[in-house]
């Protein structure tokens, strides 16, 4: 049945591009977590505060503007002018630093040495919080994120596997982009991590906390980096998902998905959260497709990724390239 | 000078291991729930009843599930919508199977069925802890909400695929449907509400309850001194999900009447629950009651004084909500991780000594 088996390799290929962007979004929680020991639920209300952002300013919308016509009756929305794209993402990566700044300053300085699960549910009431600010600021309506990346079909692609099984394969060129991107992206922040001085406190502090302070590293300087970073990776992650399928809340979801793709890779392994993230995409377009949506009734994108986290977790519970979880009394 | 245990002497062991042992604190506690049974019935209509009663006690039920869960004995779960859905469902199957038993019958084997589901869930527990459990017991939230959404036979087949509380009545008396009293359905809920209160305070005082805040402590410790982490971990999954499924076949039947799983169980639910237990005290049965108020009344202050005074859109009021209640998980985690209760609980100690402190 090969017109069967080209399917499934178009589905294949399908579920590794949706795998990177998830992958992209669990290493925004990786670089958190390592370095700090915050779970952080609030990587996807980053992303899609990081997209609303970028579209704001893009687009010169006024921030605050509902509230502000509200409050004293006027009519603003744009300021009238259209900031270019590149611009506009070097103007939003100084807003997510501002906010990697603030969260240090008035939330986790505050909860150093508190339980996990308490800095856990701090992150949640920081991503409801964070979501009301972006909808404050921005307004809630879904918005189409055009940063000039191409869309659509990949001619070259369709015509190739046309030729080789009679069937062109659909591949979207912002998933190959996507891809691509994450690579990159992948790449610089291991390097930043190993060869860079910053880097190397960063690993220092993931190590140990006090051994890092007494070699003189700063702690408040680090979190403040790592939580640019998330931010930095969050708005990449952003621009990523806004351009697929708009700026709208369900961004903030897919950070939930980013969960069981950390579980199944472990949580303080970058390569856990690629790996982690194929798996995951991978595996449920194969399920949708080969038995999801024959015999199940489709839709068991939504749930799959969390049961396959669940039972692998029963067997594993530290992940595929999680340290050995040791307990003591 | 009300308030004090001076001259509160206890003869026996049951009369000093009650609940309330400080006289004053026993009368309000009688005078609360003679005004909740006896005075407000005669004084709701149907306004007060749906917007802040019936959520209230119904969402207090929930919480009070999830704090035996989270705050007592230490599991994180964020699928407190999907086992709500659970015992939704569970009631509505049996509504509809068997119209002529007692709504009280259903409700309460709505409970029973959730708290197995609650259990088959809560096994990984046994191997995984912290937020690792968290993010599997999303794995229940999204499943039941799938499951509900797919099979047709827990909808009977219906079109539309929501469910639809049919009428029934208890004692004669109906308490579904449209055409109810708001008394009706506020006594059903209280009922339900003290009923859980009461069970949850007296496990939590029990050896059942030390068993897992042992667990909640440091499980290892727990194990080496003799709890069984399988039963304790596994009757706090079931107990939780009991209480969390009675509330989900009351927000179903009672409150909502008419359900579509996705949008009325969904994550936001989870959350909704699991904020009121850190807002109002993890561990604490007042806790969960405050926070259930506190998130109830909230969106409700905040419509009357942005929409109704201010006249400012309702979309502009509800992203205040979620900034405002986003903050206050924050502030009570740096200033109060024991929430309202603890509070309340200062309040007390303070007031003992009133009005002569040292």
């Amino acid at each position: 049945m090969p017109e069967q088996l080209a399917f499934t390799i178009e589905v294949f290929l399908n579920g590794l591009m949706a795998g990177v962007l998830y992958a992209l979004v669990a290493l925004g929680f990786v670089l958190i977590y390592k370095a700090s020991g915050i779970f952080n639920f609030a990587q996807g209300v980053m992303a899609l505060f990081a997209a609303m952002t970028l579209y704001g300013i893009m687009n010169g919308q006024v921030p605050f503007a509902h509230l502000i016509n509200a409050i004293f009756g006027t009519e603003i929305h744009y300021f009238g002018w259209n900031v270019p794209a590149l611009a506009a993402i070097l103007l939003t990566i100084a807003v997510m630093i501002l906010l990697a700044w603030m969260v240090q300053r008035f939330i986790f300085r505050y909860l150093v040495g508190q339980e996990p699960i308490i800095l856990f549910m701090a992150t949640i009431g920081l991503a409801y919080f964070l979501e009301g600010v972006g909808d404050l600021m921005w307004g809630s309506d879904i918005k189409t994120l055009d940063v000039g990346l191409p869309q659509g079909i990949n001619e070259t692609i369709d015509e190739v596997t046309f030729g080789w099984f009679g069937y062109g394969f659909f591949i979207d060129n912002l998933d190959i982009v996507a891809s691509v991107v994450a690579i990159i992206l992948v790449a610089a922040l291991v390097m930043f991590a190993q060869y860079t001085k910053q880097g190397r406190a960063m690993r220092a502090v993931a190590d140990d906390h006090q051994a890092a302070l007494s070699v003189g590293v700063s702690l408040n300087f680090i979190w403040i980096l790592v939580w640019s970073l998330a931010g930095f990776v969050a708005l990449v992650a952003g621009i990523m998902w806004g351009a697929k399928s708009g700026v709208q809340f369900s961004l903030s979801l897919i950070a939930l998905k980013a969960l069981p793709v950390l579980m199944l890779g472990g949580f303080t392994s970058i390569p856990g959260a690629i790996v982690g993230g194929l798996i995951i995409g991978v595996g449920e377009k194969l399920f949708e497709f080969l038995i999801g949506a024959p015999y199940l009734g489709g839709a068991t994108e939504n749930w799959f990724a969390y049961m396959l986290a669940l039972l692998f977790l029963v067997f594993r519970p530290q992940g595929l390239f999680g340290e050995k979880i040791i307990e003591r009394v | 000078m009300f308030y004090r245990e001076a001259g509160d002497f206890s003869t026996t062991y049951p009369e000093d291991s009650q609940t309330f042992p400080i006289k004053f604190d026993r009368w309000r506690y009688y005078v609360v729930l003679f005004v909740a049974v006896f005075v407000i019935p005669f004084l709701i209509n149907d306004y007060w009843v749906n917007s802040i009663f019936m959520p209230f006690l119904i969402y207090a039920i929930a919480a009070i599930g999830l704090n035996i869960l989270v705050g007592y004995c230490g599991q994180v779960s964020l699928g407190t919508g999907g086992f709500m859905a659970v015992g939704a469902y569970a009631c509505y199957k049996l509504m509809t199977g068997f119209p002529e038993v007692s709504m009280f019958i259903h409700v309460l084997l709505a409970g029973a069925i959730t708290a197995a589901v609650g259990v088959l869930f809560g096994l990984p527990s046994l191997r995984i802890k912290g937020f690792y459990l968290a993010v599997a017991t999303l794995a229940a939230q999204f499943f039941l909400v799938w499951l509900f959404n797919r099979v047709s036979w827990f909808y009977n087949y219906s079109a539309s695929g929501q469910i639809n509380a049919p009428e029934r009545d208890t004692f004669g008396i109906l308490i579904t449907g449209p055409n109810t009293e708001a008394w009706a359905t506020y006594l059903f809920c209280l009922i339900f509400t003290i009923f859980s209160a009461v069970v949850a305070r007296n496990l939590t005082r029990g050896s059942v309850g030390r068993q897992w805040m042992a667990i909640r402590d440091m499980d290892i410790a727990a194990e080496i001194i003799g709890v069984n982490p399988l039963k304790a971990k596994l009757t706090a999954f079931a107990v939780s999900s009991f209480f969390v499924g009675i509330s989900g076949a009351l927000f179903f039947a009672i409150y909502l009447g008419a359900v579509e799983v996705g949008e009325a169980f969904g994550i936001t639910k989870s959350f909704l629950v699991l904020f009121m237990i850190i807002i109002g005290g993890l561990g604490s049965i007042f806790g969960s009651f405050a926070g259930a108020a506190f998130l109830v009344l909230l969106p409700v202050l905040l419509k009357i004084i942005g929409v109704d005074w201010l006249g400012w859109p309702t979309d502009i009021v509800a992203h205040l909500n979620l900034v405002i209640v986003g903050g206050l998980i924050v502030v009570f985690l740096i200033a109060e991780p024991h929430g309202l209760a603890q509070l309340w609980r200062v309040a007390k100690e303070k007031l003992r000594l009133w009005p002569f402190p040292h």
